[in-house]
């Protein structure tokens, strides 16, 4: 495959091969309409105006380039800068894609939003703009992850959104995705469907990457006026993987640029143990898209294990599947194991506890940083704060809340 | 486009005596893929004119909850592409309508175009239903489909605009499978005004027969669909037998006995002049 370019997708939202629409053909004109009044907005100096305004008031951005000094002393290389989407309303990466998809729905005149959640913070994110906005808000949420992310449930029914628990299949953030996607098929008149990740067919991750990319403008920027010049490597986690796609997105072009993408390695390599599609996957269609997959040999999707549940999916964003086979950005993994151990270390070196799936960034950047040369600068993105993870972290560490 | 394929024929067949085809969707191996051929086997002896074979597939999103939960049934008990491919085989040709294999593209990508075609082929399907595959990424397995002399249906939904129906139609042969409703696979009480005018259009685009799905489960929904329809799809109201089945209200018989009784009506309600 030839190099990567940003100039992707195309009108088929084609990147290489991979991405364009696995749908049903109910769903086929709204994603004509949204693909058209995306086009329109991207074009519009009030939309984006409105939307940097509200990037600013509203999430609390530019998020800091922050220079980690114990994290870097503790590693021994490297000096490593953390991105702090965690610093944003609501604690994470997530409210920049909402916020804008929001403001899509009201350019489209509908008035009722649906989203998937897995762990709650896309739920949370997209339960804030619709408050904000005065749009009616469903969330679907797979049972098992309702039981166990109770309050993040209760932050969105305080926001005014309707949790729906999920009961079918797997229950879990891929079948919440599953009836998402039903749910708009009967809704599209008046419903916007505010999809999580840079997943799903053509044109969301496309315009899941365009909000996410504020992360990496930014980061580019902060690092030429702190560092004077880019970063060698940046990092981040890879689930669905809009973070990283945020991240990596600006720097695309930018050869000199090492791009690290970080998959949850789980327990084990072995099918059922782990969430790492582009490390262990193969090209195949899941959720509308063409992307790496986590499959058996009859196409039946596999099922996935994270200790986080942020990365707990078993396909990936497109994009990602055309930067791993243009070599643009290198995937690797990080276990449960060591996951666990950087969030104590931040905790305990920066007084700041991460979410457990940034934790699978820091891990790899502490160990890149380690091999690397002092005056190296690596750029880790920050995606998220703890807080939501600290009944997991005591229940595997035998603590008590 | 040649008509020369056991689909184009049987509604051929059925149209020259005036009536609309019934054509029924049941679940393979759900439970077991003995149950599966003895359900073809029992809708066989109806009269049924077309039977649709759905593929277990983990993320449907075009079901509704009763299929799906069907498929997930059918998964959990191990049923495999091979071995549906091979108890369809089993079934004696003559006896049995032309099936329709309904599959979801994760599962026909996974095992490779031609030799997922070339095999259900082989097996005895007549034709596919590939609902996550839109007209405009069809063309590929449009090719390879036709080739092996079968047939691709496409869908059609309430949404689509004319025009877009215009393009899905290059890549549609057999039949168009028409959504009546907006939404997912599932039963409803009524048949929507707007489908009505929808198919008055679709009828001035194609030549192809006209078949209508999703939300049709009763003999009562023939009725209006009889001047500009050529056929009806029930899947969600057979299927869920297969859920009291599941649910232990039902014997294996009476879950035959139900279906059949349901067959026997829709039949005579599409054949009835």
């Amino acid at each position: 495959m030839p190099t990567a370019t940003a100039h992707v997708p195309d009108q088929g939202g084609r990147f290489g091969p991979y991405g364009r629409r696995f749908v049903p053909e109910t769903l086929m004109p709204a994603l004509q309409q949204l693909d058209e009044e995306y086009a329109r907005a991207k074009a519009d100096v009030a939309f984006q105006e409105q939307l940097q305004g509200l990037l600013k008031t509203y999430v609390g951005r530019p998020s800091p380039l922050y220079f980690a000094e114990r994290l870097t002393a503790q590693a021994g290389g490297a000096r490593i800068y953390l991105k702090r989407e965690d610093l944003n309303h609501t604690g994470a990466h997530k409210i920049n894609n909402t916020i804008g998809q929001a403001l899509l729905t009201l350019r489209m005149g509908k008035k009722r939003v649906i989203a998937e959640t897995g762990a709650g913070q896309h739920g949370v994110a997209t339960a804030t703009a619709c408050a904000r906005f005065g749009l009616e808000c469903v969330v679907y949420m797979g049972e098992e992850d309702i039981r166990r992310q109770q309050l993040n449930v209760f932050n969105m029914r305080t926001m005014g959104a309707e949790v729906r628990p999920v009961t079918s299949g797997s229950r879990t953030l891929r079948d919440a995705i599953n009836e998402a996607m039903r749910d708009w098929m009967a809704s599209v008149g008046d419903t916007h469907y505010i999809i999580g990740s840079v997943v799903g067919p053509h044109p969301f991750p496309m315009i899941v990457r365009d909000f996410q990319s504020v992360i990496g403008r930014e980061a580019r920027q902060q690092c030429l006026d702190t560092v004077g010049r880019l970063p060698d490597e940046i990092i981040a986690c890879v689930g669905g993987g809009s973070n990283s796609a945020g991240m990596f997105y600006p720097f695309i072009e930018d050869e000199g640029v090492l791009l690290t993408g970080v998959e949850a390695g789980g327990r084990s390599n072995q099918p059922g143990d782990h969430a790492s599609p582009l490390t262990y996957g193969q090209p195949g269609v899941l959720h509308g898209s063409f992307s790496y997959v986590l499959q058996d040999d009859d196409g039946q999707t596999l099922d996935v294990h994270s200790i986080s549940a942020g990365l707990d999916y078993p396909g990936v964003g497109p994009e990602h599947s055309y930067w791993k086979d243009t070599g643009r950005v290198q995937y690797t993994t990080c276990n449960d194991a060591d996951a666990l151990a950087t969030f104590q270390k931040m905790a305990r070196l920066e007084g700041i506890l991460p979410a457990i799936e940034s934790s699978h960034a820091v891990s790899q950047a502490m160990k890149a940083a380690a091999d690397s040369d002092p005056d190296d600068v690596i750029l880790v993105c920050l995606s998220g704060r703890g807080d939501k993870d600290v009944n997991e972290v005591a229940r595997l560490t035998g603590q008590e809340l | 486009m040649s008509p020369n394929t056991p689909i184009s024929h049987t509604f051929a067949d059925i149209k020259s005596q005036q009536h609309l085809a019934f054509m029924p969707f049941i679940t393979a191996g759900d439970p077991d893929m003995a149950t599966t051929l003895a359900m073809i086997g029992e809708l066989a002896t109806q009269g049924v004119d077309l039977i649709e074979v759905g593929f277990p597939y983990s993320d449907p999103i075009a079901d509704g909850p009763v299929i799906q939960a069907s498929y997930t049934r059918a998964l959990d008990a191990g049923v495999t592409v091979a071995g549906i491919l091979e108890a369809v085989s089993t079934l004696d040709r003559d006896q049995t309508p032309p099936l329709l294999a309904m599959v979801s593209y994760a599962i026909i990508f996974r095992h490779g175009v031609e030799r997922f075609v070339a095999e259900a082929k082989q097996a005895g399907f007549a034709g596919f239903i590939i609902p996550d595959l839109p007209g405009d990424e069809a063309a590929e397995c449009f090719d390879t489909v036709r080739a092996q002399g079968l047939d691709l249906v496409q869908l059609v939904a309430p949404t689509t605009p004319r025009a877009r129906v215009r393009e899905i139609l290059k890549c549609c042969s057999g039949f168009v499978y028409c959504i009546a409703v907006s939404g997912t696979t599932g039963e409803r009480e009524q048949v929507a005004d707007a489908l009505l005018g929808q198919l008055r259009w679709l009828r001035e685009e194609t030549d192809l027969p006209l078949a209508v799905g999703f939300g049709i489960s009763k003999p009562e929904h023939v009725t209006p669909l009889k001047e500009l329809a050529d056929g009806v799809i029930v899947g969600s109201g057979i299927v869920r037998h297969l859920q009291r089945l599941a649910q232990r209200e039902l014997t294996q018989d009476a879950m035959l006995q139900a279906v059949g009784e349901l067959a026997t009506e829709m039949v005579a309600a599409t054949h009835s002049a």
